[in-house]
């Protein structure tokens, strides 16, 4: 159904607004920019033809690039990687196995300010 | 844990349990958390009952693997769903036909086992992403493209053994393979083509070895499970040129598509593309919304008089030359030559782009699939808030009679549907493939129940429509695939029945992908009418 999706995203923005900030190490931030430019960046990057940087943008979330924001959280980004969101699919443990993933949350939350 | 069909708990575990001998124990997943992960993002029976869903994956990382998982499975009778990258969206993700099937996910064997620069080839494996080619050319600065499909994330042995589409010279996929290597039902390998001689020197140069040609049957199929596949690569070409052809009268398309096929055929232009209107983009003029909005929408002639109003023209194609400078200038210019009989007609030359290209350029080309850079923008294509598609895609005549035959009888059906245009939208007649138009209409899908059976019924009833005219579909989503191989039935279904022939000799425990393509093991076959 479209509420369950719909509770996701909330879930999903709740999670954003409240968990606690907890500073990365280096190289876990380096190993999450690896696995974010191969997974996240063709459709989350800047330029042209990146439908889920697009997606975000028309839907006002700014900043729409997620290399650029500083207010997602672990629990969120493993929400949407491992259930997809709206036209995003979800992703395998093939594909982006747990450490990885693990990883490119150290990555997108790097920039976290502590609350 | 879920089980897969006709198989009982006990023997289950027992496979599970050598499946992980085989393969390692963290690659075999069983846990609903983890199988859950293999649903079909795009599925069109989200939140039913029939939605397929696997028991379990199992992902190998080598043919030795691969074989030792398949004898394990034939020997319990365990269905296997295979997949390469897994995100074949749209035609059904990662999800097997037949629910309970255990996925063989290939996608750890992703090594490119070679690219050859100077016959310009590639051997690879499935789980091997065209990201993944493209980015392993561009570092070591290879001469070559690749032909990417539309998502970048795909693999070039599962598109091919699809049939998907490209744009560049080389973008009919599986027609650009050469040489397979194929582990069978009963663990046994085989190679084809050259690749049956050891020691062959030419598995990726000449395609058909020797006796019959086999490599067809492993397309579109649940004969055997692909575990290398060889590409033909295009060398880099000097340059890339598009030029614009418009013409101002309704009819004028069919003389246009004639010119088309002429040129294509000729081999002056070897790429991608479509037959468009610059009506469409029109139709947010108030003037063009109103004409539609009359009672039975607008005449030909109202058309015609209204893009003559406003310069924009009828129909319109967009020529790709690919080549070195001097010869894509030449080619089209004897395209416009050719054009040029059809009185009015308008053109306009793009830009050149010569190779390689400044990376900062790269990154904003809009539609680099075309020149063999892999993206993602198609996922765009339903807008910002959709939730996925599916593609109905029907093949047509490449001649204008057809196109506008073909607009009209869908025109017709989405009417009788109660739809006034395409569910989602009308992509225009494309050459993806040589001789033919490809037709594309995306089906959205919503996670809404009763939306997604009525565009179930709604899709079968346009495969119907369109087989009742002649037209059949290139490829389609598991839901819609029994359906589809339903209108090839010319003798009583004597190609069907064939194929269940072979798939009872080659997997007679009916293990490889049950249903595949309408191809039923012979214990699953429902009697025909």
């Amino acid at each position: 159904m479209r509420s369950a999706r719909a509770a996701l995203l909330f879930l999903c923005s709740l999670t954003i607004a409240t968990t606690a900030f907890a500073a990365p190490d280096d190289s876990q931030v380096e190993r999450g920019h690896k696995v974010y430019d191969k997974w996240c960046f063709p459709c989350h990057g800047t330029g042209s033809g990146k439908p889920g940087t697009a997606s975000l943008a028309a839907r006002g979330q700014k900043p729409a690039v997620l290399e650029e924001r500083t207010d997602l959280t672990a629990p969120a980004i493993k929400r949407f990687v491992r259930h997809g969101v709206l036209f995003m699919p979800m992703f395998r443990k093939t594909e982006i196995s747990d450490a990885e993933l693990d990883a490119v949350c150290a990555y997108l939350t790097r920039n976290n300010k502590p609350q | 844990m879920r089980v897969p069909p006709g198989v009982t708990p006990g023997d289950f575990a027992d496979a599970l349990k050598q499946f992980e001998a085989a393969v390692g124990k963290d690659w075999v997943f069983t846990s609903d958390e983890d199988v859950d992960l293999y649903r079909d993002s795009y599925s069109p029976f989200w939140h039913e009952d029939e939605e397929p869903i696997p028991s379990a994956a199992v992902a190998p990382d080598g043919v030795d693997q691969v074989q030792a998982v398949v004898k394990i499975a034939n020997a319990h009778k365990i269905p296997l769903w295979t997949i390469s990258t897994g995100k074949n969206l749209g035609y059904g993700g990662s999800a097997p036909l037949l629910g309970g099937s255990v996925v063989l996910d290939l996608k750890r064997m992703d090594r490119i086992i070679e690219v050859n620069e100077k016959n310009h080839y590639a051997l690879v494996e499935p789980g091997v992403s065209y990201f993944d080619l493209y980015r392993y050319i561009q570092e070591k600065g290879l001469k070559v493209w690749i032909d990417p499909a539309d998502p970048g994330w795909g693999s070039p042995i599962g598109n091919a053994v699809d049939r998907g589409g490209g744009r560049t010279p080389m973008r009919d996929h599986f027609d650009a393979h050469c040489g397979m290597e194929i582990v069978l039902a009963n663990g046994d390998i085989m190679r084809t083509g050259m690749g049956a001689l050891p020691g062959s020197k030419t598995w990726q140069q000449y395609r058909y070895g020797f006796g019959p040609y086999v490599d067809g049957m492993f397309s579109q199929s649940n004969f055997g499970v692909v575990t290398k596949m060889g590409f033909w690569l295009f060398p880099e070409p000097e340059s890339y040129l598009t030029g614009t052809v418009t013409v101002s009268k309704h009819d004028d398309l069919i003389p246009m598509v004639a010119t088309l096929a002429y040129l294509m055929n000729s081999g002056i232009v070897m790429g991608t593309t479509s037959v468009g209107s610059p009506l469409t983009f029109a139709r947010q003029d108030p003037a063009l919304a109103a004409l539609y909005a009359k009672p039975g929408g607008p005449s030909t002639q109202e058309l015609e008089q209204y893009a003559q109003g406003k310069s924009l023209g009828y129909w319109s194609i967009e020529l790709p030359f690919y080549g070195p400078a001097k010869v894509v200038a030449a080619q089209w210019e004897h395209a416009k030559e050719k054009f040029s009989a059809i009185a009015g007609v308008k053109f306009q030359e793009g830009a050149t782009r010569r190779f390689p290209m400044d990376p900062k350029d790269l990154q904003q080309f809009p539609t680099s699939v075309a020149v063999g850079i892999p993206n993602l923008s198609v996922f765009g294509v339903g807008g910002a808030r959709s939730e996925g598609h599916v593609w109905f895609s029907p093949i047509i005549p490449m001649t204008g009679e057809a196109v506008i035959e073909a607009q009209q009888v869908f025109a017709d059906a989405y009417r009788e549907m109660g739809m006034a245009m395409g569910p989602l939208f009308f992509l225009g007649p494309t050459s993806n493939y040589p001789r033919c138009f490809l037709v594309l209409f995306g089906f959205p899908i919503e996670h809404d129940v009763e939306k997604n059976k009525k565009n179930r019924e709604n899709f079968k009833r346009l495969i119907r429509v369109a087989a009742e005219h002649g037209w059949g579909e290139y490829r389609t989503h598991t839901a819609f695939m029994e359906t589809v191989m339903d209108t090839y039935s010319f003798n009583n279904h004597a190609l069907l029945r064939f194929h269940e022939t072979v798939k009872d000799a080659v997997d007679p425990n009916g293990i490889l992908s049950p249903g595949k393509c309408g191809i039923w093991p012979k214990h699953m076959r429902k009697a025909r009418a």
